[in-house]
């Protein structure tokens, strides 16, 4: 069965928004952020009208219920990635914090200097600058999984690098440029036979996919909300059991204690030991009722869906005489298509494209280094999610058209 | 739309008259757009105390480069006491358009450049265009 995507595009209200008078809007930017359907707008509205208190230590009917939508939603969340138990899903404000979790807690605690951490070419910024900082201030050796011409991951090469023990392996298990999806169950095996642990950002897999951490097998793993039809504000990192016990608090303050002192405190228990602070429970719960939604739809129907979206888009765009493409053919990759066009730089793309209601992203996505790698300073680039059809694509190209009559 | 990529715009952008490097110069000075990559530099030639050259080189969307060439085609023969007064009107000026925050920092990428140049400033800086 097909996904009903004039259906499912009724739950979003903001695709029928004019952007200027008379053009509505395209919203080909889901890799940036998705659009938040009408059931998880009204969650976090509903709970700020009936149900908001703070959570934890209330004993009134309002923290009890608050509490109970707040611990409600990791439920769903840990179980939407098939996490063991909810206490290993850690709410965070993003996947990019996340990544500071770990890096902050379990490697300032356990890497010393020369300690190999391996990355790869095609990381997000918030996968790279952790570790660089981590470098600066321990000495960490950083190396890096180089990626191909067709944006593949060079496993060849990951396996000369595992000889030298590295202590970390982390890695995006999708590209937010080149869309590639790399094999992450096989990544983690090798990895582990190495004696490495692995953090996998997952900001453009759990959206997209879906995603099993316990078969995976990851040791960290990392998402956002936003990205997965859920608010901003929130994200969330799964981790083993063993390993997030085992690790030092990250922030220090109210809800992360079982005690304290005038001199000490003792950290709570998981997943509170992580959580400082009064959270982000409106998003918590938006981010419960975004799962929901995207279970009852079903994940596999939504990567199937988009990868026919994604094959019909890379078949149209390449047409265009001017148009380089980035990234892997379709069977190898999820919905996001990089493109450049000869003698207009991507800005101005994105520039002409939002005249027609057109919405992509034009730069270097937080990629700059795969960026140099392909020696271009910035792509545009068009991403799709389970509510783009094939006349959104049409649009896209008789777009690029447009602007190529600009610039002729 | 038609506004912002005004034939002048394209048409600089195309075929900028001021592209290039002097060797030798007097002032040289090159920074990045962070939001976008966007790349200018800009070389001088000063006789007393007026731009008597001037080039510029880099990569970017057509704003920013039109921007570039415009800016450099206006500050020749000017004295750098001139080119020191120059702001964001200036520029906008030049463009004869208006431009929303995200574009308008791509049209004063060069004209912060040019002005971090002939301050000897280590950084071009948005304080350099307000």
């Amino acid at each position: 069965m097909n996904l009903n995507v004039a259906e499912i595009r009724k739950d979003f209200p903001i695709l029928e928004r004019e952007i200027r008078s008379g053009v509505v809007l395209t919203y080909l930017d889901s890799t940036a952020t998705s659009q938040k359907p009408i059931a998880v707008i009204d969650s976090m509205n509903e709970y700020y009208r009936h149900s908001n208190a703070n959570i934890h230590r209330g004993v009134h009917a309002l923290a009890e219920e608050a509490t109970a939508m707040y611990e409600g939603a990791r439920e769903k969340i840990a179980q939407f990635i098939n996490a063991g138990s909810a206490r290993q899903v850690i709410y965070t404000r993003n996947t990019t914090e996340s990544i500071n979790l770990v890096a902050y807690s379990w490697a300032r605690a356990t890497l010393k200097s020369g300690d190999l951490v391996i990355l790869t070419e095609m990381e997000h910024h918030s996968n790279l600058v952790p570790w660089h900082m981590l470098h600066a201030e321990r000495g960490i050796e950083l190396e890096f999984i180089p990626v191909t011409d067709n944006g593949l991951l060079d496993l060849e090469a990951y396996r000369m690098l595992l000889a030298k023990s590295p202590k970390l392996v982390s890695f995006t298990h999708m590209s937010n440029v080149l869309g590639t999806v790399n094999p992450a169950a096989e990544m983690i095996k090798l990895a582990h036979s190495a004696g490495a642990i692995v953090l996998v950002d997952g900001a453009q897999s759990v959206p997209h996919l879906k995603v099993d951490v316990q078969t995976l097998d990851a040791d960290f793993y990392a998402f956002s909300a936003h990205k997965m039809c859920g608010p901003t504000g929130i994200g969330a990192l799964y981790g083993r059991t063993s390993l997030l016990e085992s690790m030092p608090p990250f922030l220090g303050g109210g809800d992360m204690i079982k005690e304290v002192k005038l001199r000490s405190f003792r950290p709570n228990s998981l997943p509170h030991k992580f959580e400082a602070g009064t959270p982000a429970i409106a998003e918590a719960v938006g981010f419960g009722a975004a799962v929901d939604y995207l279970s009852k739809i079903g994940m596999e129907k939504i990567a199937a869906h988009e990868h026919e979206i994604t094959e019909y888009a890379l078949e149209r765009l390449e047409e265009i005489p001017g148009v380089k493409l980035f990234g892997p053919s379709a069977d190898k990759k999820g919905g996001v298509a990089a493109f450049t066009l000869e003698g207009v730089h991507p800005h101005d793309v994105a520039q002409i494209l939002d005249q027609d209601g057109i919405a992509v992203r034009a730069g270097h996505h937080c990629a700059q280094p795969l960026h140099e790698k392909f020696g271009i300073p910035a792509t545009s680039r068009a991403s799709f999610y389970l509510y783009n059809t094939k006349e959104e694509v049409d649009l896209l190209v008789n777009g690029i058209y447009k602007v190529k009559e600009m610039f002729k | 739309m038609d506004d912002l990529y005004r034939e002048v715009i394209i048409e600089h952008y195309k075929n900028p008259a001021y592209r290039g490097k002097l060797d030798p110069h007097d002032i040289s000075f090159a920074d990045n757009n962070p939001l976008c990559g966007d790349h200018i530099q800009i070389d001088l030639r000063i006789d007393s105390g007026v731009v008597s050259d001037a080039r510029f080189d880099g990569h970017g969307c057509a704003i920013s480069q039109a921007s570039a060439d415009l800016l450099l085609e206006s500050i020749i023969g000017k004295p750098l006491e001139e080119v020191k007064k120059l702001n964001k009107e200036s520029v906008l000026e030049l463009l004869g358009i208006d431009l929303g925050p995200v574009r308008l920092k791509c049209a004063l990428l060069s004209l912060k450049v040019l002005k971090a140049g002939v301050y000897g400033l280590g950084e071009a800086g948005d304080e350099l265009v307000e």
